[in-house]
């Protein structure tokens, strides 16, 4: 059953680099990833590509796939026309480091500034009791496998390099949605420090990040927009504003 | 001096899995200064596809658990080959070590009562295994790639830099551990970016690398698994203990043949999935074996009560350990009781409602309905055994994780041998990797603590580095994708699943040869990020784990767990009192038999000593253990 199809391949480094065509074996239920490891192993020995478990678990393989981000392991050659070109480029929002490989610290460096996971000081190990109903909330976050598919797609940064340095993207923002809606999580202000140091306010919710996400994590439904209300709520509202100036406590609860 | 980048830390961890991250977390709170290496991305290590869940007797499922019994199944599971003493300290701290992860955010599944969640699992006596759906291995490994950070920040408060004293080295390969004067110096590799070279000096390092399955055909391991550390410490001068024993875990993809391989959790069958061929038969009730009928069904109407009534009924075939379940698929292949591609059908449709099966499998839905076009919820899987962990691995001391005969080497989680026997229970590797894991953070800081440092010598250095530069020097060379593929087809016929002597030796014989064309690897392109060029390290560490597995398995003579012989079927006594040892002389591997630590009387008066008398000599029983 195996064909032959045509490729387009983005080779390159930070400073230079244009698509490559070639002409690839293919067999029926392979996904993108197989043929190009079939040319990496038969034709281009040295061509970049980042993977690990090719199961769609791990967040390794993500790329652009005719413009779209996509995780290859997971994008089955039969989705495509049969006589279609299928042109694979690096993740746009990060700068290349070669081929399909580009620099993702940038999403570590986010990662160390969101404020970690605090437990009760008095609750010991195996004491915490939880209703499977409330540890859904985060689990439904902490399924995020960081293939950092809604940072590239994201449009605050997707072409705004300057935006980068005031906003965390849609990946940190379910981390610290995850981490307010912990039915432990002892530290306030998470939402605050969202809107004020995170760039939550800059997401103007056009839920592209929610449709790339390969775990189908409602991003913007469970996690963004819950926040931002609750943010505007507590701005908004004199009462509890005052309340939160008088009694030196945050509002937001 | 050579002009290559160079770092000074207190403690290396080479791997960011669970176990290496375990080890830092512990070598940082003892207020050492550690680098994690890792070959990909910080937190994409193969412990993210663990899917079941991690073992310990916590007790919340079913109350009548604990350590003793934790520690039955784990050495029943192993055959009684395991290390004692490890799987006694593995029993009695996995409970806090799951719960130690709770305190640091981790959100696993729960029970009514609030408590985590425990479901069952093969050979696991009651419900033990704390889970997150079927993405335990994520919650795990992102909960300590989490508390890092933690550690991180406190540390950027206390000194103004968040990596004043962990830092992670992301897509950097070790190509070499060095040693002066007999003790560890530090260790040697390149960036995988750049290919620049880089030194670590650290009076001690813990390999943490996880597993060999790349050195097969069909694996569930992703690229990573190439034997780093096996290899890696058998150079240094320490040994690798039973290699001959790998696990083919019963259930992987078989179909399409891209995904074949992946992991089926075994979360499948302890939710209720059955096993049938082709005929349409649930196969399982013919194959289990003598030592086991007392604890499982031989009829379907007492396996199918046991889903609902766990203290009146045995349980059900398909929860035997992994080793006799994938040797019953592959007898029902092999009798042409299989399917078109090789499988037999694993089905959960007929037990579980479609909302159940999402709910509690969703990884498994997810992964067969868009990469197999198969919907779990109303058909069956196709499945069939795949090589997923190997028990073999460094010889260690269990209670502080150092390898045995390098002073400053340690080793955890499936690198390190001894825990699991010839066949490790599902679930025990997450728990092993936390218990041992921490276990040799404890154990390299103490040793850091007291070391005297030796500088890297000028010339372990340019031996290192000549090493490297190697490939890119030859031309014309062997190509190292195709050393690897002819590697794999001569691993999978020949030490596969079912053994023989004449297969052994062939296979011996072709792997030396493959051995002596990779001295003639040859390297396209330059050194920037170049996969041939890593390829050709991680070929020659599979190389050597292949000679080991190679060579311990034709000695072995009998079959048990991970090591089937056609020509020696069942377990022998004698065998049982043996260990293989693996050493490396620089040209060839050696093995040597070597004693069974006897175990204690206290954990031999666990069992019921008609159990023993299935797996030990007159001679051990009469002992009744070794004090």
């Amino acid at each position: 059953m195996a064909r032959n199809i045509n490729m387009r391949i983005w080779r390159g480094n930070v400073t230079d680099g244009g698509l490559e065509n070639v002409v690839v074996e293919a067999n029926e239920g392979e996904v993108v990833l197989d043929v190009i490891h079939r040319v990496q192993a038969t034709q281009m020995g040295d061509l970049a590509v980042r993977w690990n478990c090719k199961a769609g678990k791990c967040g390794s393989c993500s790329m652009e796939i005719n413009g779209k981000p996509r995780l290859a392991c997971m994008t089955q050659l039969s989705s495509f026309k049969e006589d279609e070109t299928i042109t694979v480029t690096p993740l746009r929002a990060f700068p290349v480091i070669k081929d399909l490989v580009t620099d993702v610290s940038f999403n570590y460096r986010k990662a160390m500034e969101v404020p970690a996971y605090a437990h009760p000081v008095n609750l010991a190990p195996g004491e915490a009791r939880m209703e499977q109903v409330d540890v859904e909330r985060s689990q439904e976050f902490r399924k995020c496998i960081e293939c950092f598919l809604c940072q590239d797609t994201c449009h605050v940064i997707r072409d705004h390099e300057e935006n980068k340095k005031s906003f965390a993207g849609p990946r940190f923002f379910i981390r610290i949605a995850e981490l307010d809606m912990h039915p432990l999580d002892t530290l306030r202000n998470r939402k605050k420090t969202a809107q004020e140091e995170h760039g939550l306010g800059m997401c103007n919710i056009t839920k592209c990040c929610t449709e790339v996400c390969p775990e189908h994590i409602r991003i913007t439904d469970n996690a963004i927009i819950p926040m931002k209300e609750r943010v505007v709520d507590v701005k908004y509202d004199p009462l509890r504003w005052l309340g939160s100036k008088i009694s030196k406590r945050e509002g937001i609860v | 001096m050579s002009t290559i980048e160079r770092h000074e830390y207190d403690v290396i961890v080479i791997g960011a899995g669970g176990a290496g991250l375990r080890a830092a977390v512990e070598a940082r709170e003892a207020n050492l200064r550690v680098a994690i290496i890792c070959k990909s991305l910080f937190g994409k290590a193969h412990t993210v596809m663990a899917e079941g869940g991690a073992a310990a007797s916590m007790g919340n499922v079913n109350e009548k658990d604990n350590w003793q019994v934790h520690f039955r199944d784990t050495m029943r599971g192993g055959k009684f080959l395991n290390n004692y003493r490890m799987a006694e300290l593995h029993a009695k701290e996995s409970p806090d070590r799951i719960w130690e992860l709770e305190t640091w955010g981790a959100l696993f599944d729960r029970t009514k009562e609030g408590k985590i969640s425990q479901r069952n699992f093969g050979g696991h006596e009651y419900p033990r295994l704390a889970h997150v759906g079927d993405r335990t291995g994520l919650e795990l490994i992102r909960t300590m790639q989490q508390k890092i950070v933690a550690l991180q920040q406190e540390d950027g408060k206390k000194t103004g830099s968040m990596e004043a004293n962990i830092k992670v080295f992301a897509e950097l390969t070790v190509t070499e551990i060095l040693k002066e004067k007999g003790q560890i110096s530090g260790v040697y590799g390149y960036w995988r970016e750049s290919g620049a070279e880089v030194l670590f000096e650290a009076p001690t390092v813990i390999i943490a690398t996880g597993g060999v399955g790349k050195t097969f055909k069909i694996t569930s391991n992703s690229w990573e698994g190439t034997g780093d550390g096996h290899a890696l410490a058998l150079k240094a001068g320490a040994n690798l203990v039973d290699m001959e024993f790998l696990q083919f875990h019963p259930t992987g993809m078989v179909w399409p043949p891209s995904v074949r391989g992946i992991l089926v959790t075994e979360s499948v069958r302890g939710e209720g999935g059955v096993l049938t061929n082709t005929l349409g038969e649930r196969f399982m009730f013919k194959y289990i074996p003598d030592v086991f009928v007392d604890k499982y069904a031989d009829n379907e109407a007492e396996a199918d009560r046991w889903y609902l009534d766990q203290d009146n009924n045995r349980r059900p075939p398909e929860l035997l350990p992994r080793d006799e379940v994938a040797r019953a698929i592959n007898s029902e292949v092999k009798a042409g009781r299989g399917t078109e591609h090789g499988g037999v059908f694993l089905d959960v449709s007929k037990r579980l409602s479609a909302e159940v099966i999402k709910k509690r499998l969703p990884s498994m839905w997810h992964q067969f309905y868009e990469l197999a076009g198969v919907d779990i919820t109303k058909e069956p899987m196709e499945v069939g055994p795949t090589c997923h962990y190997v028990m073999g691995g460094v010889e260690v001391v269990p209670d502080t994780a150092a390898a045995v005969g390098v002073p400053g080497l340690f080793a955890a989680g499936e690198v390190a041998g001894g825990m699991h026997g010839s066949n490790r229970l599902g679930g025990n590797s997450l728990s092993d990797l936390l218990v041992f894991g921490r276990r040799a953070g404890i154990g390299a800081s103490e040793y850091a603590k007291k070391a005297t440092r030796i500088p890297v010598s000028e010339e372990s250095i340019k031996a290192a580095a000549a090493r490297i530069e190697a490939p890119f020097s030859r031309e014309g060379g062997e190509n190292s994708y195709s050393l690897h593929a002819e590697l794999q087809e001569i691993t999978h016929f020949l030490v596969g699943i079912v053994r023989t002597g004449a297969e052994l030796k062939e296979a011996i014989e072709k792997i030396a040869e493959i051995r002596k064309r990779s001295a003639n690897v040859s390297v396209s392109g330059g050194r920037h990020f170049n996969p041939g060029f890593h390829l050709a390290f991680d070929l020659d560490n599979m190389l050597l784990v292949a000679e080991s597995t190679a060579k311990s398995a034709i000695l072995r003579e009998e079959s048990r767990g991970g090591h089937t012989r056609d020509d020696f079927p069942g377990m022998n006594d004698k065998w049982r009192q043996i260990n293989h040892i693996s050493s490396f002389d620089g040209e060839k591997v050696s093995i040597k038999a070597q004693p069974l630590p006897a175990i204690p009387k206290e954990l031999f008066d666990l069992f019921d000593v008609h159990e023993l008398e299935k797996y030990m000599t007159a001679e051990e029983i009469a002992k009744g253990g070794s004090n």
